[in-house]
C-alpha cells in the first residue's frame, strides 16, 4: 500500500486507532486522554469513537495507572497506559521495574504482562530541569521490560503496533519535538517494526554514528555536514533500548573502525556508555579510536534559553567528536 | 450455628492444615543441623493466628473470582486450594515448586486457581487488583477481586491511589485489610492518624464494610458474603479484620515473642480452637473425634509437602534465563 506523508503525531494516532479497531481488548488509560483529548492530542476524538469503556480518563495516579495496566493486563486485556511525560513516570517506577518487569520470571510464565505504557519524552522550549528528560536507558537496565524510541514517524506506526501485539511490557517514548514532524508512513494496517531490529539510515565508511530518538535526526545532519569535507559517516537507529540489537552497529563498524554515540540524555551510567562497552568488549580488533560520546552536558537543565542550548547535543557537536577521532 | 457442618469441617481442615504447614516451615528455616535447613533465605513470614480471615474470606469467593495478596501469602494460598506440595516446593526453591522456585516464600501464585500472587514490595499489588478488576467491568464478567492488605500497607501511596481509582470506575474490589497490630515492629498508632483502618473509605467515596472479628471464621465468612454481593452490584467496599500474627513480622523478629499479655489475649481466642468449640457445642461431643481425625490428617498432608518437596528436582542454569520474555 501507499505511503502518506503524516506527522508523527498522527502515525502514532494511528497506529493506535488501529489497533483498537482490531482488537476489542485494547484499551487507553491516562490522564487526560479522553474528553481533553490527550495533552499531547494523540487520543483526539478518541472517546467520541470508543467510549468511556475503552478511553478511560485516569485520576492523577501514575503508580495506580501503571499497576492497573498491569493487573489487567495479567488477566487477559491489551492496555496502552499514557503517562503525559516521562518525567511523571518516575512515580511508577515501583511498578515498571519491581512488577511489570518480573511478573512473568518471578511466577515462572504463570501470567504475561501484555501492557504498553507511551509516555512523551525529550527536552525543550525552556521546559526545565523537572519537565527536560530523556532517561530512557534507565528503564532499559531491567530484564523483563523491552524499552523503544522511534526517530520518526514511520518508525512510530510500526514500533508502536507491534509493541501491543506483543506478549511483554513495552515502554514506549516519543519525543515531544518530533511530534510535529512529517514523514512518509505506509497506510496499512499490517505494517510492523518488529521489536529489537535496528536500522541503517545511511551507509558510510569512515565512520558509524550510532543514536535513537532525536539523536537521529542530529547524525544524520552532520553526516550530511560531514559529506562536504569528503567524510562518510554511517548512521544506525538502534530504535530499542532492549532488546539492543547491535548487529548492524558491528557490520558497519567492521568497516568504519571509528564509532560516535549520539544521544540526547545524559552521559553518565548512560546509553553511550553500554554502546562504547560493547564495541571494546566484541570489536576490539577493530579498533582505531577511541569511542566518543555526545550527549547532553551533565547538568540538571536550566530555564534561560542561553545556557540551556549549551547544555544539550547538535549536528555541530557531533561533527567535532567526529573530527576528533578521524 | 445455621452453617452446614460440612463447610465448617472444612474450613477446620484448611485452618489446621495452614497451621501445621506454617510450623513446619518454620522448623525446617531453624533446623539445629544446617543440611536440614531446606527453606533457606532471610525471609519466611508466616499466617499463624491470621488462618480464620484467610480461610473464611477465600470460602465466600466462587471460583471464577481473584485473589491478590502480599508476601504473607502461604496460606492464602493453601486456602485458596493451592497444592501445599508444590507451595512447600517452591520454599526449598524446587522446580516443582508453582513458580519454579524463581519466587520463593513471597511469591506464591497459581493462575489456574486466580490467586494471582504474593507481592513482597508493600503495597505493590493493590493497583494490581484494581486493574485486574477492571476486566470484570469491561467484559461486564461476574467476577471479584479480593485484595488483602496489611495495616501497614494502608500507609503508601500506593494504598490512596489504587482505592480511589476502584472507587471512581466502581470496581468490584473487596479490599480487606488484615490489621495484625503491627508493620514490622510499628504498631498502627505508631503510623496512623486514624487507627479505625476502615474509615478511611469514607474519604474514597467507598463503602466502609466496618470491622470485623477477624479470629472467628464464620464471622469473616459472612462479611466477605455480603461484601462480594455488594461489590458486583456497586463497586468496591473496604473492610478491616483484627487479627494477630502468633510469631511476629518474620524470621528474623525477636520483639513480637515478648509481648505475652496481647498474644494471650489473642490466643484465648485462636482462631481453630473456636471453630473447634462453636462445632462442639452446634453438633455435639461427637464431633469431636472428626476434628481430632481431620488433624492428623492435615499432618500427613505437611508430611507429605515436605517429602515431596525434598524428592524435588533443582532447577538447572537453563532456567535461570527462561521465562525471563512471554
Ligand atoms: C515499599 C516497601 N517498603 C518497606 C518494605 C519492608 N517491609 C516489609 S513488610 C513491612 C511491614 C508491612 O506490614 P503490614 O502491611 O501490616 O503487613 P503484615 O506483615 O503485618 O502482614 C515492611 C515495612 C517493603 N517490603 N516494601
Ligand atoms: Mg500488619
Amino acid at each position: 500500500m501507499a505511503d502518506k506523508n503524516i506527522s508523527m503525531r498522527d502515525a502514532v494516532r494511528n497506529a493506535l486507532l488501529e489497533e483498537m479497531r482490531r482488537d476489542e481488548r485494547v484499551y487507553i488509560m491516562g490522564q487526560e486522554v479522553g474528553k481533553w483529548n490527550g495533552t499531547h492530542k494523540v487520543t483526539r476524538g478518541f472517546l467520541d469513537e470508543f467510549g468511556p469503556r475503552r478511553v478511560k480518563d485516569a485520576p492523577i495516579s501514575e503508580m495506580a495507572i501503571a499497576g492497573a495496566a498491569i493487573g489487567s493486563a495479567m488477566v487477559g486485556l491489551r492496555p496502552v497506559a499514557e503517562i503525559m511525560t516521562i518525567n511523571f513516570a518516575f512515580l511508577a517506577l515501583d511498578q515498571l521495574i519491581n512488577h511489570a518487569a518480573k511478573i512473568h520470571y518471578m511466577f515462572d510464565g504463570q501470567m504475561k504482562v501484555p501492557m504498553v505504557m507511551r509516555c512523551a519524552t525529550g527536552w525543550g522550549n525552556q521546559a526545565t530541569a523537572s519537565h527536560s528528560q530523556t532517561p530512557e536507558p534507565i528503564f532499559a537496565h531491567f530484564p523483563g521490560l523491552y524499552v523503544g524510541c522511534p526517530s520518526n514517524a514511520r518508525d512510530a506506526k510500526g514500533m508502536l503496533k507491534a509493541a501491543i501485539r506483543d506478549d511483554n511490557p513495552v515502554l514506549f517514548t516519543e519525543v515531544i519535538a518530533l511530534y510535529p514532524k512529517p514523514g512518509p508512513v505506509p497506510d496499512d494496517e499490517e505494517f510492523l517494526v518488529p521489536i529489537g531490529k535496528s536500522d541503517l539510515k545511511r551507509d558510510g565508511d569512515h565512520v558509524t554514528l550510532v543514536a535513537y530518538g532525536r539523536g537521529v535526526d542530529w547524525a544524520l545532519e552532520a553526516a550530511k555536514m560531514l559529506e562536504r569535507d569528503g567524510v562518510r559517516a554511517a548512521v544506525v537507529d538502534l530504535r530499542w533500548l532492549r532488546p539492543l540489537d547491535m548487529s548492524i552497529v558491528f557490520e558497519s563498524f567492521k568497516k568504519t573502525n571509528r564509532c560516535v554515540v549520539v544521544e540526547e540524555s545524559l552521559p553518565h551510567f548512560s546509553f553511550g556508555s553500554e554502546i562504547a562497552a560493547q564495541i571494546q568488549d566484541k570489536m576490539f580488533d577493530y579498533m582505531d579510536a577511541p569511542v566518543k560520546r555526545v550527549s547532553a552536558l551533565d547538568v540538571p537543565l536550566p530555564f534561560a534559553a542561553e545556557i540551556e542550548l549549551m547544555a544539550l547535543p547538535n549536528a555541530q557537536k557531533v561533527v567535532d567528536a567526529v573530527k576528533e577521532i578521524l | 450455628m445455621t452453617l452446614p457442618r460440612e463447610k465448617l469441617l472444612e474450613w477446620y481442615h484448611q485452618m489446621v492444615l495452614i497451621r501445621h504447614f506454617e510450623e513446619r516451615s518454620l522448623d525446617i528455616y531453624h533446623a539445629p543441623k544446617p543440611e536440614d535447613r531446606h527453606i533457606g533465605g532471610v525471609y519466611l513470614h508466616v499466617y499463624n493466628g491470621q488462618e480464620a480471615t484467610g480461610v473464611g474470606a477465600l470460602a465466600a469467593l466462587k471460583p471464577q473470582d481473584h485473589v491478590i495478596t502480599a508476601y504473607r501469602d502461604h496460606g492464602i494460598a493453601i486456602a485458596r486450594g493451592v497444592d501445599p506440595k508444590r507451595i512447600m516446593a517452591e520454599m526449598f526453591g524446587k522446580k516443582t515448586g508453582v513458580s519454579g522456585g524463581k519466587g520463593g516464600s513471597m511469591h506464591i501464585a497459581s493462575a489456574e486457581h486466580r490467586m494471582w500472587g504474593g507481592y513482597a514490595i508493600v503495597g505493590g499489588h493493590l493497583p494490581l487488583a484494581t486493574g485486574i478488576a477492571m476486566k470484570a467491568r469491561y467484559m461486564d464478567l461476574d467476577e471479584v477481586t479480593l485484595s488483602f492488605i496489611g495495616d501497614g500497607a494502608t500507609n503508601n501511596g500506593y494504598f490512596h491511589e489504587a482505592l480511589n481509582m476502584s472507587a471512581v470506575w466502581k470496581l468490584p474490589v473487596i479490599w480487606l485489610i488484615e490489621n495484625n497490630l503491627y508493620g514490622m515492629g510499628t504498631a498502627v498508632e505508631d503510623a496512623s492518624g486514624q487507627v479505625a483502618l476502615h474509615k478511611r473509605a469514607i474519604a474514597y467515596g467507598m463503602e466502609d464494610g466496618g470491622r470485623i472479628d477477624g479470629m472467628d471464621v464464620t464471622v469473616v465468612y459472612d462479611a466477605i458474603t455480603q461484601a462480594r454481593e455488594y461489590a458486583i452490584k456497586h463497586g468496591p467496599i473496604l473492610i478491616e479484620s483484627m487479627t494477630y500474627r502468633y510469631e511476629g513480622h518474620g524470621v528474623s523478629d525477636k520483639v513480637a515473642k515478648e509481648r505475652k499479655d496481647e498474644m494471650a489475649k489473642f490466643q484465648d481466642r485462636d482462631p481453630i480452637k473456636l471453630l473447634a468449640q462453636q462445632m462442639h457445642d452446634a453438633f455435639g461431643a461427637g464431633i469431636d473425634d472428626e476434628i481430632k481425625r481431620i488433624d492428623a490428617q492435615a499432618l500427613r498432608e505437611v508430611d507429605e509437602s515436605v517429602q515431596f518437596a525434598l524428592e524435588s528436582p533443582d532447577p538447572t542454569y537453563a532456567d535461570l534465563f527462561s521465562n525471563i520474555y512471554a
